[in-house]
């Protein structure tokens, strides 16, 4: 019987050197948002007007990434079925419009009632 | 040892997936949404408190039954020591499941105890900043930075703690030679869910400790 096309996506794991190389570029991501917090609360730091009018976005990047490295090599979900991806990103899309939505509520509401 | 046999058998399904691992991620999508209305509150009420201590700023607080000046309440080294331990522990588990998955039992044994206690140590560290805030005045009840933060923070914690006994049980079996390549999926579906834990505190650690 022939394996299920989706069944036949697994287990192809990535190699010790690769999940080596993404927990160096985490690293590298973590240390570039504290970096990043750091210049922004220091009047006076290198590039401090620029990286403090930014740092929100910034931050949400590099986080972004890294939940992306991680989702991709560390949980596996390019290698494995795209099954798992939907029951994952699905879910996330619903989580980050909900966030956004209550966002938005709460400011709608502050600025009606004050 | 037949039981262990007919648990390491391939069952057929309708998608060719392993229903425990299909479990685990819808599981995991539903923990998407929990945190996402944590995260929300947490940050709806960020700026909205009424007296300190604040996490980025002096304020006024009552601290011993008298109000006095309050220093900024986090300790950003130790959080982002903490954070760097939570995410090499990521690493050190995928590790631990290349091991089982190869045969490799000294690789497993070795990783999964990094795991383990590199998530002891990120528990260990979140008690201890509990504690200090407490100290200086921040209760539950304090001010409305209080209450999101314990709520946000303290349900991550717990989670870690969770996948902490879950890791500390496969090395037990692990150790006890009872994690064979067949039953890698085991190790698999908490090495999963401690990712899941480990995605959560990537959003966590920018939106609460590195956003004024």
């Amino acid at each position: 019987m022939e394996p299920h096309p989706s069944a036949a996506r697994e287990h192809a794991h990535p190699t010790p050197t690769l999940y080596l190389r993404v927990a160096l570029v985490l690293f590298t991501l973590t240390a570039l948002e504290v970096g990043g917090y750091e210049i922004a609360r220091r009047p006076g730091a290198p590039l401090h007007e620029v990286v403090q009018q930014l740092i929100v976005p910034i931050l949400l990047i590099l986080s972004a990434a890294k939940f992306a490295l991680v989702a991709m090599f560390y949980m596996h979900l390019k290698q494995d079925s795209r099954i798992y991806s939907g029951l994952f990103v699905f879910p996330l899309i619903i989580a980050g419009v909900l966030i956004a939505a209550l966002i938005a509520l709460f400011a709608y509401l502050r600025m009606v009632y004050g | 040892m037949a039981h262990d046999t007919a648990h390491a058998m391939p069952v057929e399904t309708s998608t060719g997936l392993d229903t425990r691992k299909v479990a685990i991620w819808t599981f995991i999508g539903s923990e998407c949404l929990f945190f996402a209305t944590l995260i929300s509150n947490y940050l709806v009420y960020k700026g909205k408190s009424l007296v300190g201590p604040l996490p980025h700023s002096e304020s006024q607080c009552m601290l011993h039954g008298q109000m006095t000046t309050c220093e900024p309440i986090f300790e950003i080294p130790l959080v982002t020591f903490g954070t760097a331990v939570l995410l090499f522990s990521s690493f050190f588990v995928v590790m631990a499941l290349n091991g089982a998955q190869r045969g490799n039992r000294k690789q497993l044994i070795t990783w999964l105890t990094a795991t383990v206690l590199g998530g002891m140590f990120f528990v260990g560290m979140q008690v201890y900043e509990f504690s200090h805030f407490y100290h200086k005045g921040l209760g539950f009840t304090t001010n409305l930075f209080g209450s999101t933060f314990y709520t946000l923070t303290g349900f991550h914690g717990t989670h870690v703690t969770v996948g902490v006994i879950w890791l500390a049980t496969m090395l037990v079996l692990a150790i006890r030679g009872k994690v064979p390549p067949a039953k890698a999926l085991n190790l698999e579906l908490a090495a999963l869910y401690w990712h899941f834990v480990d995605v959560v505190w990537i959003v966590i650690f920018p939106v609460v400790y590195l956003m004024r």
